[in-house]
């Protein structure tokens, strides 16, 4: 038997996260429990496994509490208003190509205050890969109802329970033509590194919706224990892979939100497009 | 030398001329009129010399895209009209705060709301000043003629990278269509001013540098990485909730433009040496008001015109002084009396103010602004 | 035949930065960690089977797991 000397070998250095912090800026401010340091750790590794460069990287986000993470990382960073770090990621990235863009917004700042935008950028197929946190409830001005929020649930401002329908925001991508749609949680932590990984090294618009927890807000306000409480029925126990969910009868499938890869197609990236085709006709026509 | 060809171009054209002149290579925007046709000129004009354009999906987006392409270096513009210009405030206070070089466009049309699309008007003035929340530098140019469109926008673009700060070009729906002839100035004939580039190591930039009241700002991408946010910041651009640092860039980004004034302000004065009532307008109302002043002085009757050609920073200097010695300032503007207050604040009682306004669509009439002046002569 | 001995691992813990969320301590497989007040500590480090798991799922950058 040979597994202790196996098990050895699988030990690795643990990442260096610091080489794409600004430690400095650390501790961060999310709450205790809070997914996102969890999303963040995934996306540094992902990152490193793409093998992106610091300088080439800018990172836009919006407002709210996932939407603080540009100031933690060690990048081009850019902390935007409510809603429209997706327009103004597709400045940058039409201004400066050479650039990888990554956006990272929550639930309410990309659908709803941003909701146009999210549309429009998928729509155009613009080089980007935008982290969709989505914890279900606006966190940084204490716990109200979100797009994502589901039925029933009690919010700040919906004491009686919520009765407006969440909506899914990889199907919206996916309608409106993002290029690479997927899902991942905090809790699947390895399969969500390797899902940015392939977000981030597809061509095009790449959406990964991340399913995360708040336990300070929709955590206490749904009864849940604790942030581990919520892992396990929100992210662990609520959602599937989607290759073993192809393997599962459908009674097994219901009320589970698919994870992984959901699309992804080959379609021509705008900045591209711009370069090939209007810069040149343009010149063609002097 | 080759005498230099005169073409006829609509106000509108000559914003698209005037950009391209300064230099601008990124313009976003939402179409919107009567500013359409400075996105259709840049969408054509652009990829020419190598710029960008995109057409956004909102006016909110139009102008994000714009502060993106100008952080990632390029020269960026938007244009829009009265309902656009409302739904960019906030943008503009962005760039305000954030300090982002950026030129706004707002050809101006009849509002509240939607308003009156294909009329114009001044109503935007205070808009300009005070749309976005906060306080805030306004930096604005007012050309009333289409030559003048192009090289106050060329001073726009300027004056933002100068300032790193947004200025808006405003120019009511008249200006914005008429046509006139006009010849392309050639290069180096118009200054240009570019952004100061930073030079210090990346270890050691900060975008808000305290040592400078207009801090070198270094492209992304160009191996400064640097943290850009809209709320309040400390030099190294990361948020901040000290009380000192607060109120210091509170005050610097309004003193940068405020202490620079007499660098910003440009008045064109007509037949004001000795004149007992001035004129005090802009755009397309400026050119009844010189039309008036030359009847009128053919009367042998002592009128008038100043022109602002910056209203912000308001021109508090000029008109100071020319309260002293006019019996009256009739202020006549397509809206229902914006910059008459300013004036009448200037102008502390030294002499009579009065405002001439007209929201009907339809121009003030060089009748209308002699009329108006006759009483104080 | 002589017996190895058994390699301990090290694990670091940054109390500054460890908000005693309690996600590692419950996701440890082998119950290594325990809150001890308001942060993290090691209770167990002999069963640590070096999975990392409690770094991966660590929201604040608090601990990691050293060969």
């Amino acid at each position: 038997m040979s597994t202790i000397a196996e098990k050895k070998e699988k030990v690795s250095v643990p990442f260096d996260y610091n080489k794409y912090l600004r430690p400095n800026k650390l501790p961060h401010i999310w709450c205790p429990g809070c997914g996102h340091g969890i999303v963040l750790k995934a996306l540094l590794r992902a990152i490193d496994r793409a093998g992106l460069e610091k300088d080439n990287i800018c990172m836009v986000s919006g407002i709210g509490c996932s939407s603080r993470t540009p100031g933690y990382v060690d990048f081009n960073t850019l902390h935007t208003l409510h809603g429209r770090a997706m327009a103004f990621a597709t400045g940058v990235k039409l201004a400066k190509p050479e650039l990888k863009v990554i956006v990272i917004t929550g639930d309410g700042d990309a659908l709803a205050i941003g909701g146009n935008h999210f549309i429009h950028a998928c729509r155009r197929n613009i080089d980007m890969t935008v982290l969709v946190m989505t914890n279900s409830t606006y966190g940084m001005t204490g716990g109200q109802y979100s797009p994502t929020t589901p039925l029933d649930a009690i919010a700040t401002t919906s004491r009686y329970g919520n009765i407006e329908p969440p909506f899914d925001a990889c199907e919206m991508a996916r309608a409106s033509g993002a290029t690479f749609v997927a899902r991942g949680t905090a809790y699947h932590t390895i399969e969500l590194e390797r899902t940015i990984h392939d977000a981030l090294v597809h061509k095009g618009t790449s959406i990964v919706d991340v399913i995360d927890a708040c336990p300070t807000y929709f955590g206490r306000a749904n009864k849940y224990k604790s942030a581990t409480h919520m892992m396990e029925l929100i992210e662990k126990d609520g959602t599937v892979n989607v290759k073993q969910a192809e393997k599962l009868p459908p009674e097994k499938l219901e009320g589970k939100v698919l994870r992984g890869v959901l699309h992804k197609v080959e379609r021509p990236e705008y900045c591209e497009q711009y370069e090939n085709l209007i810069m040149q006709k343009a010149a063609a026509k002097k | 030398m080759a005498q230099k060809k005169k073409r006829l171009l609509q106000g509108n054209e000559a914003c698209v001329e005037g950009a391209l002149y300064a230099g601008c290579r990124f313009y976003s925007g939402y179409p919107i009129t009567p500013s359409t046709e400075v996105a259709e000129g840049m969408s054509v004009r652009l990829p020419k010399v190598g710029g960008k354009f995109i057409q956004m999906e909102d006016e909110i987006g139009g102008i994000a895209a714009a502060i993106g392409g100008s952080l990632a270096g390029l020269k960026s513009m938007t244009a829009t009209s009265g309902p656009g210009f409302s739904l960019k405030q906030e943008c503009i206070g962005y760039a305000c705060i954030a300090e982002v070089p950026l030129v706004i466009v707002d050809v101006m049309r009849g509002g509240p709301a939607t308003g009156y699309p294909t009329g114009p008007s001044q109503s935007d003035i205070m808009a300009a000043k005070w749309g976005t929340h906060g306080d805030h530098p306004v930096i604005a140019v007012t050309p009333s003629s289409v030559p003048e469109i192009l090289t106050e926008t060329v001073r726009a673009f300027n004056l933002a990278e100068k300032y790193r700060t947004p200025v808006m070009v405003l120019y009511d729906e008249i200006v914005g269509h008429m046509r006139e002839p006009l010849t392309i100035p050639e290069p180096g004939e118009l200054e240009v001013v570019d952004r100061e580039k930073a030079t210090c190591k990346p270890e050691e930039y900060f975008p808000y540098d305290d040592r400078h009241l207009v801090a070198p700002l270094a492209p992304f991408g160009s191996g400064y990485r640097f943290h850009v946010t809209g709320l309040n910041h400390k030099q190294d651009g990361f948020p901040t909730n000290d009380p000192k640092v607060i109120d210091r860039n509170n005050r610097r980004i309004i003193e940068k433009v405020e202490t620079d004034k007499e660098r910003i302000w440009k008045n064109e004065e007509t037949a004001l040496d000795d004149a007992e009532v001035a004129i005090f307008t802009i755009g397309s109302t400026a050119r009844s008001a010189r039309f008036a002043v030359n009847e009128l002085r053919k009367s042998g009757l002592k009128v008038g015109l100043l022109r602002p050609l910056t209203i912000w920073p308001f021109p508090d200097a000029a008109v100071a002084e020319l309260s002293k010695r006019v019996n009256a300032i009739v202020v006549p503007e397509l809206n229902l009396g914006q910059m008459v207050h300013e004036v009448e604040r200037c102008a502390r009682g030294n002499c009579e103010v009065e405002a001439l306004t007209r929201v009907d669509g339809e121009p003030i009439t060089p009748a209308q602004i002699m009329h108006a002046v006759r009483k104080y002569l | 035949m002589t017996q190895a001995v058994k390699k301990l691992p090290r694990i670091e813990i940054n109390e500054k930065f460890c908000k005693g969320c309690s996600i590692c301590v419950d996701f440890c497989p082998t119950d290594v960690l325990e809150l001890r007040g308001p942060v993290v500590a090691v209770k167990n480090l002999e069963a640590c089977t070096r999975c990392q798991l409690c770094d991966l799922r660590c929201p604040d950058f608090a601990i990691q797991v050293f060969d």
